[in-house]
């Protein structure tokens, strides 16, 4: 995708999130299971892992929702057990389903999120809410009748009036179309330029790569942080591509590969297949018996995150699932 | 950091929940629909002193005395003679069908038996599966029968005047001399309906915050628990005012209940009833998943409380350790109160043992409910 890269935060700036070992059980399942994470001021941080894998419950602990069970550590400077009455008053949280109020309108909505947070003029940041939103001409309707892609603004909006120090944004865009996931990202990079930091968890590997740092957690775990090429290079991957010329050879070509020991994923994209395993030797082996078609074309390339993150899903759900 | 307590914030809390329960039209119509069908429903529905029940009259003798007997019923306002059946068959098939309440035999030798002085016998046969409606007829017949009879002993019949109790005894029915059931009935449903509707709209509004996921951004937010019950139960006493007032505003002019003590007393008792009951709804919404059961919840708050309260049986005829429950209960002591005040013109000296009770139950709520309310998801 066409991306416009912003200068990263230095190195330097100080932690704003720096927890460890956080732990969490609902009953016998643990499912958040020793994390550490740093992230830093003014950093765009992408959470990313499967269904269930605990990112909701981890953003709820940085903010106070939840109580860890085992683990510490700071937030915006605040002990994230003792201090969660202060870290709210820092922290905007988006919630993954609509949590503003469906049956007030969103001038209400805004007002009473103003209020809530003490601000010293709650009229004033709701008209300049307002305005940023383009939304004066539609402040008097129900938030509930607001589509998804406006109500995923309203909710930012709301999250960042008390300007926080902090954004959670948990899988934000989920169910908006394209264009509106477009625009949001901009702002959220815009604000991070002005020295926000977020913590975003997402599905989506273009919102992934959008992101300064990167995590991937699975099964309470966290598998890889880093920048995105430092997640694809930690990850090990070799990725071969083929092209062939017939539609019909790289679909026999994927079901001879499927399942050879060295090859741990084959995925078609579009033309061309993707072949990857762990082990570069290994990988050699298994595809060495078709490296001499004539049909096919080899290549190898750096894997994408997507590759990294299914071989990631794949391999913990071996180790722990 | 966060002051303990923002007016500010209540005050947001506050008018939220106003816009809310005006857009939501059902719960609204509830505010007003409840309590004027149960006016009408429990005011001029219920009677536990039915008149005007139908009898059936089996004279299988028919003198002088049959008819004064016959006469006799009828002026009464208990029975309305609607058959004379002429068998025993004829009636007991009318009993038995639900036909008449009641049956009066007339022994074929009756008018020669009684005078002889032989006390012949008469006899009543009710259908007695519902006792209430029964009681008061029977009661009735037993002073007709010496009454009318006594006006055909005259002459050499003089001596079969039953002669006069060596006591009179004088009953004096204070409060409520006629013994209407509204002046009873009608207070109490100032309690009835502030017991059924405060519990379901709190627990109701609590849940509804679960549900819809906004509680997960109410508490993300730096409002405090005692803010938000607060903010919850606040506008809720405004609306047991309003209700109170339909149904005095009934009680008096419809039902001309009196209104013997001070008004300004009751709606002084009126805002820790209305409290306990929110309390209560509160606490119910910290326990339920769901609106439903919060419903469920409300409807076992609510059957004791209507049935062990003394609304609407004797709270002296029950069992002890029921009298135990309905004791717990605020509706009990609200009762004693509302009928107290508004009938007896009862002061704050002689209801001060019931508002003591009130005040324990919601003092104990309110520290329970605290105490549950989660400022997390754990």
């Amino acid at each position: 995708m066409s991306q416009t890269h912003r200068a990263e935060p230095a190195e330097d700036a100080p932690l704003v999130i720096d927890v460890h070992g956080l732990t969490k059980s609902f009953g016998a399942t643990t499912v958040v299971d020793g994390i550490d994470m740093q992230v830093r001021e003014g950093e765009i941080y992408g959470f990313l892992g499967p269904n269930g894998s605990g990112k909701t419950t981890t953003i709820r602990m940085l903010c106070g929702l939840l109580t860890p069970d085992a683990g510490s550590g700071t937030c915006l400077g605040h002990d994230i057990i003792t201090e969660s009455g202060r870290i709210k008053l820092k922290v905007g949280y988006m919630t993954q389903r609509f949590s503003l109020y469906e049956d007030l309108s969103i001038r209400e909505n805004l007002a009473f999120v103003a209020s809530i947070y003490g601000l010293k003029k709650p009229r004033q940041a709701v008209r300049e809410t307002l305005e940023k939103l383009g939304l004066e001409t539609r402040a008097n309707q129900l938030a509930g009748a607001l589509s998804g892609g406006w109500k995923q603004r309203l909710a930012l909006a709301a999250a960042i009036m008390h300007q926080p120090k902090l954004l959670l944004l948990d899988e934000p865009t989920a169910g908006v179309d394209p264009k509106a996931r477009r625009e949001f990202w901009d702002e959220i990079h815009q604000l991070a330029d002005n020295g926000l930091t977020v913590l975003v968890s997402t599905h989506y590997m273009d919102e992934a790569e959008r992101c300064h740092k990167i995590c991937y957690l699975a099964y309470g775990k966290l598998l890889a942080r880093g920048t995105v090429n430092e997640v694809i290079r930690q990850s090990g991957l070799v990725t071969w591509l083929v092209s062939g010329n017939s539609q019909r050879r790289i679909n026999r070509l994927a079901r001879d590969l499927a399942g050879r020991s060295g090859v741990e994923m084959v995925a078609p994209f579009g033309a061309t297949l993707h072949v990857s395993g762990a082990n570069d030797n290994a990988l050699q082996n298994a595809i060495s018996p078709f490296r001499g078609d004539a049909d096919l074309a080899w290549r190898k390339v750096e894997p994408t995150l997507e590759d990294v993150f299914i071989h990631m899903m794949q391999s913990a759900s071996d180790n722990f699932g | 950091m966060t002051a303990r307590f923002s007016l500010f914030r209540l005050g947001a809390m506050i008018r939220k929940e106003f816009i809310q329960m005006r857009r939501d039209r059902l719960t609204f119509a509830m505010m007003i629909g409840v309590p004027v069908m149960q006016l009408v429903l429990f005011g001029y529905a219920i009677n536990s002193d039915p008149k005007h029940l139908p009898t059936a009259i089996f004279a299988q003798d028919h003198s002088v005395f049959t008819r004064s007997i016959v006469k006799g019923m009828e002026n009464s306002d208990y029975f309305d003679v609607v058959a004379l059946p002429e068998t025993a068959e004829e009636a007991d098939d009318l009993i038995r069908t639900g036909e008449v309440q009641f049956v009066l035999q007339i022994p074929p030798d009756f008018s020669r038996e009684l005078q002889r002085g032989q006390r012949p016998e008469l006899l009543l046969d009710a259908d007695a599966t519902d006792p209430a409606a029964t009681g008061n007829a029977v009661n009735g017949i037993q002073l007709l029968a010496a009454q009318v009879l006594n006006r055909d002993f005259e002459g050499p019949l003089a001596t079969l005047k039953p002669r006069p109790d060596p006591v009179n005894l004088i009953v004096h029915r204070r409060y409520n001399a006629e013994g209407r059931t509204e002046l009873n009935i009608v207070p109490g449903l100032i309690g009835v309906i502030l017991t059924m509707t405060m519990i379901i709209f709190t627990a109701l509004a609590m849940t509804r915050e679960t549900e819809r996921g906004t509680m997960e951004n109410l508490l993300t937010m730096p409002v405090r628990p005692f803010e938000v019950m607060l903010g919850k139960i606040l506008p809720y006493i405004i609306i047991g005012y309003i209700q109170t007032a339909v149904v005095l505003a009934a009680a008096y002019w419809l039902f001309e209940v009196p209104m013997t003590g001070s008004l300004g007393l009751l709606s002084f008792v009126l805002f820790f009833f209305v409290a306990a009951n929110l309390a209560v709804g509160f606490t119910f919404s910290t326990l339920a998943r769901n609106q439903l059961q919060a419903v469920q919840m409300t409807i076992f708050f609510f059957l004791p409380s209507i049935l062990l309260s003394g609304f609407m049986f004797p709270f002296r005829g029950m069992p002890v350790w029921a009298q135990w429950i309905g004791e717990v209960l605020p509706l009990t002591h609200f009762l004693r109160i509302v009928r107290g005040i508004l009938l007896k013109g009862n002061g704050m000296t002689e209801i001060a043992p019931d508002l003591l009770a009130l005040l324990a139950f919601l003092t104990a709520v309110s520290i329970i409910s605290l105490n549950r309310y989660r400022q997390t998801l754990d």
